[in-house]
């Protein structure tokens, strides 16, 4: 009881220390936090991309370019046709017509589209196939044979940049996660040397405690605090730039994504990840704290 | 309460600061370190807390083998012996009061404990009224005092001072010694190094004089 007592009293001690020079300990809290903040804030961008994305993944399908002189009924029959392939599930037909009104939908194209006096969309079957079916080697066979129809201008799969994207992420989440490390050890050094400056101005406070008696990890308290709290306060400082940023992007992708009729919403940091980033933020400072004070508090001996 | 036996000093740089010293010093004495500057006596008190490590000999404080103390138990010692410098090593920082109290608070004592005690060690040496001061505003006297009211705020039964009249003109040397003497009177072993031969002349208490790191005289017990 009365050595939580103690840790407390030294965890407000530091605090107010802190306090007293608000404009370093601003300073480092800026940098650590900016620092956290650019590994997280990518780390959402590479989450919400995946959640949206993840959505499109089995929906793999096949549209078929019609040539310009397939008529109507012959597209009719093709879909037919494609119906009773045992790789087929489902076939549907988009006449001309229908895609130039789809496009008319868009909004900023129908200036444009009233400028042509003809149709220049051709029309366009979009088969899916079974799911079993729906993988990068099942497809690939489907698509060439689909393609040698006569009927067929282009086939090609509707899908195919999703399963790039997808790559690509993980890709690009292994980059963070490896720049989310570097950012780390950052943090730790910047910490550390805070922490060493801070041992070094009160070299003479830390030799007149020693010599009343005090033991090691009495002097060593007050500057592991002092690290995990800035640490801490860095990992807020960074949780409030990642959530400012969230709240600023919010309006434009809210525009964007209704343009493309779907109602999506950013997801920024849940619990467990500003629990991860604020425990992280902590452990950090904590680290580099300890790392400093095991390196130079060892050396201040009274003489 | 002090036992050195054929103790030996040797500086990293090679040189001898203290050469074959031997002598004891009993619970409830009262000894005047002396000897011209550079004799030893600062490296002396120094080997009493551990702050130096004695190169050979044996080392006896307070029933303690500093020869064999661990590293880890050094604090401790230090906790069981009050000591005053020349420089009074006050942080400039805080105010008298929490000065006196470092000691208390670096061994854990309760908050309310440490208030009484804190004003106790204030009272005896005469600055009650100045615990809210910060130390630099007081006399180097004042300041002398704040060091020796955090030396004995942990009661501890030996007191050792380097010096501790060093800056202070004759009246204040005075009341500075007499304060310790009147420690002495309550039981508290006290061992001050001085060159100032004066209080030497006035107290009669035994004195030690070093030169060129031996000790070449004992005056034994006076009175
Ligand atoms: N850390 C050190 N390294 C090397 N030599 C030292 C060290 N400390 C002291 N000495 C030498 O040891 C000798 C004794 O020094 P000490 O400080 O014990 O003398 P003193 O009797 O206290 O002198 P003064 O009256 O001037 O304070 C001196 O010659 C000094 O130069
Ligand atoms: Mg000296």
């Amino acid at each position: 009881m009365n050595y939580l007592l103690r840790h407390l009293q030294v965890f407000f001690y530091t605090l107010g220390q802190l306090v007293r020079t608000p404009f370093a300990s601003l300073m480092t809290i800026s940098v650590i936090g900016i620092t956290l903040a650019l590994p997280a804030t990518l780390y959402l961008l590479v989450d919400n991309i995946q959640r949206v994305t993840a959505g499109w993944d089995g929906e793999a399908q096949i549209s078929l370019f019609l040539k310009k002189n397939v008529a109507a009924s012959g597209a009719r029959f093709l879909q037919q046709r494609l119906q009773r392939m045992p790789e087929v599930k489902h076939v549907e037909w988009i006449p001309p017509e229908k895609g130039l009104a789809e496009l008319r939908k868009v909004s900023g194209f129908s200036g444009a589209l009233k400028v042509l006096d003809e149709n220049p969309l051709p029309g366009v079957l979009v088969v899916v196939p079974k799911k079993s079916y729906a993988t990068p080697d099942g497809l690939k066979p489907l698509l060439q044979r689909l393609g040698k129809f006569s009927e067929v201008d282009l086939a090609k799969i509707d899908l195919e940049w999703v399963q790039r994207l997808q790559a690509m992420l993980q890709i690009v989440r292994r980059g963070v996660l490896v720049l989310a490390g570097l950012l780390a050890l950052a943090v730790v050094l910047i910490i550390g040397n805070t922490i060493r400056l801070a041992i070094l101005n009160r070299r003479d406070e830390i030799e007149i405690t020693k010599l009343i008696g005090a033991t090691n990890a009495f002097v060593r308290r007050p500057f592991l605090y002092s690290g995990f709290l800035q640490g801490l306060l860095g990992a807020v400082m960074a949780w409030l730039l990642v959530t400012g940023i969230l709240v600023l992007l919010d309006g434009p992708i809210q525009e964007l994504t209704s343009l493309y009729g779907s109602r999506f919403r950013v997801q920024g940091l849940n619990l467990a990840t500003s629990g991860l980033l604020l425990l992280g933020g902590g452990v950090l400072g904590w680290l580099g704290s300890r790392l400093s004070v095991g390196r130079h508090l060892r050396n201040i001996e009274p003489q | 309460m002090i036992q050195f036996d054929t103790v030996f000093k040797r500086y990293p740089g090679g040189y001898d600061a203290l050469k074959n010293i031997s002598f004891h010093v009993a619970d409830e004495e009262m000894v005047f370190l002396t000897g011209h500057s550079g004799a030893g006596k600062s490296t002396l008190l120094k080997l009493l807390t551990l702050i130096e490590r004695p190169t050979r000999g044996q080392l006896i404080v307070n029933n303690k083998n500093l020869i064999r103390l661990p590293g880890w138990r050094v604090p401790y010692l230090r906790r069981e012996i009050g000591v005053v410098f020349q420089d009074h090593r006050l942080l400039n920082d805080r105010t008298v009061f929490d000065n006196v109290a470092l000691p208390l608070v670096v061994t854990g004592l309760h908050r309310r404990d440490i208030g009484r005690r804190v004003r106790a060690a204030l009272d005896k040496v005469g600055l009650l009224s100045k615990e809210n001061l910060m130390p630099i505003v007081l006399s180097g006297g004042e300041q002398q005092r704040v060091g020796i009211a955090r030396a004995v705020v942990n009661k501890p039964n030996l007191l050792l001072a380097d010096e501790p009249t060093g800056n202070l003109d004759e009246a204040l040397s005075d009341e500075i010694i007499d304060l310790f003497h009147e420690f002495n009177q309550h039981g508290v072993t006290v061992l001050v190094a001085t060159h100032d031969l004066r209080h030497i002349q006035r107290l009669r208490k035994r004195v030690l004089q070093l030169q060129n790191g031996e000790l070449i005289f004992d005056s034994g017990v006076r009175s």
